[in-house]
């Protein structure tokens, strides 16, 4: 199975990446960019029977920090 | 008895030296040298040192790969039974990232990797790394990191400062820490990190002695403990 993980900053958490790539959008002359927030995609291969709670508790232990970051999980159909 | 202590190695640890040379000569005593994948600690440590780095290359956040290696385990249980633990830049980030301190640490708010000599402003000498200094002292200490922002909710800030957590605040805008906070003390006062390096100012050749006194303290703390 196929699973897809999107971990993004928290809203109301600085994101200097994401200023930074905004930035530079905006030296490219690309217009109208309100925000960019950056994130990061991490893709598993895992068992058929892997539970939702075993992917939680890899994204809560490891994936994403629970301080900073929420997660969200895509399986693949 | 002699003072023991252990300085950890991680794969990408790159001031474990320093780290060590600044224990042996400010501390004495014996200084172990741990790698990452030793699942056990040696036996009697008064002392573990968690040094700055690039752990495991900063893949994923820095701190996180490293915080699941063997040793860490062991340095968790060990912080648990009061063994005093330090954790330096990297350090920091794995302590953090560990559960062993609050917060996290994020790319710094410029952006930029910040390597210099920093104004720091201690805000609780009545720790156990931190007697030796004078409260609301300012000293010189230096700072080389990329991720150094620390970040915690507003209420976790307002307990750990309430509880007398921040060690040390910067004195000048360094990397967009909330609060310019510098270090924190876990929730019992036996485990500190930060990111400045106070082993890279313990002699004259280094510019400067403001890191001596964090060492000197935690030895002091010990023996009279």
């Amino acid at each position: 199975m196929k699973v897809r993980v999107l971990v993004t900053l928290k809203n109301g958490v600085l994101d200097p990446q994401g200023r930074a790539i905004h930035h530079a959008l905006e030296g490219l002359g690309f217009d109208g960019v309100n925000d960019v927030r950056a994130g990061r995609v991490i893709e598993l291969d895992v068992a058929d029977s892997t539970s939702d709670e075993a992917l939680d508790d890899m994204c809560r232990k490891l994936l994403a920090n629970m301080v900073i970051e929420n997660y969200r999980i895509e399986k693949a159909a | 008895m002699a003072f023991t202590s252990a300085v950890i190695t991680f794969p990408g640890s790159n001031c474990d030296r320093d780290m060590a040379v600044a224990i042996e000569k400010v501390c004495g005593g014996t200084v172990h040298r741990v790698w990452h994948g030793d699942a056990d600690l040696p036996e009697g440590l008064d002392f573990i040192a968690l040094p700055g780095g690039f752990s495991y290359g900063d893949y994923l956040r820095s701190g996180a790969m490293a915080a699941c290696s063997p040793v860490m385990q062991a340095v968790v249980r060990a912080a648990e039974r009061g063994v005093t633990v330090l954790g330096v830049c990297n350090g920091f980030q794995v302590l953090t990232e560990a559960g062993l301190l609050p917060g996290a640490l994020m790319r710094n708010a410029g952006i930029r990797f910040v390597c210099r000599d920093v104004a720091l402003t201690v805000e609780n000498n009545q720790s156990l790394f931190t007697a030796g200094y004078d409260a609301g002292q300012q000293i010189t200490i230096p700072v080389a990191h990329h991720d150094g922002n620390f970040f915690a909710d507003d209420a976790t800030l307002d307990r750990i400062e309430g509880e007398g957590r921040v060690a040390f605040r910067y004195a000048e805008a360094v990397n967009g820490s909330a609060r310019n906070i510098a270090g924190v003390l876990g929730d019992r006062g036996n485990v500190l990190g930060m990111m400045p390096h106070p082993e890279r100012m313990i002699e004259g050749a280094h510019g400067g002695t403001d890191g001596r006194a964090l060492f000197e303290s935690v030895v002091r703390g010990l023996v009279s403990a």
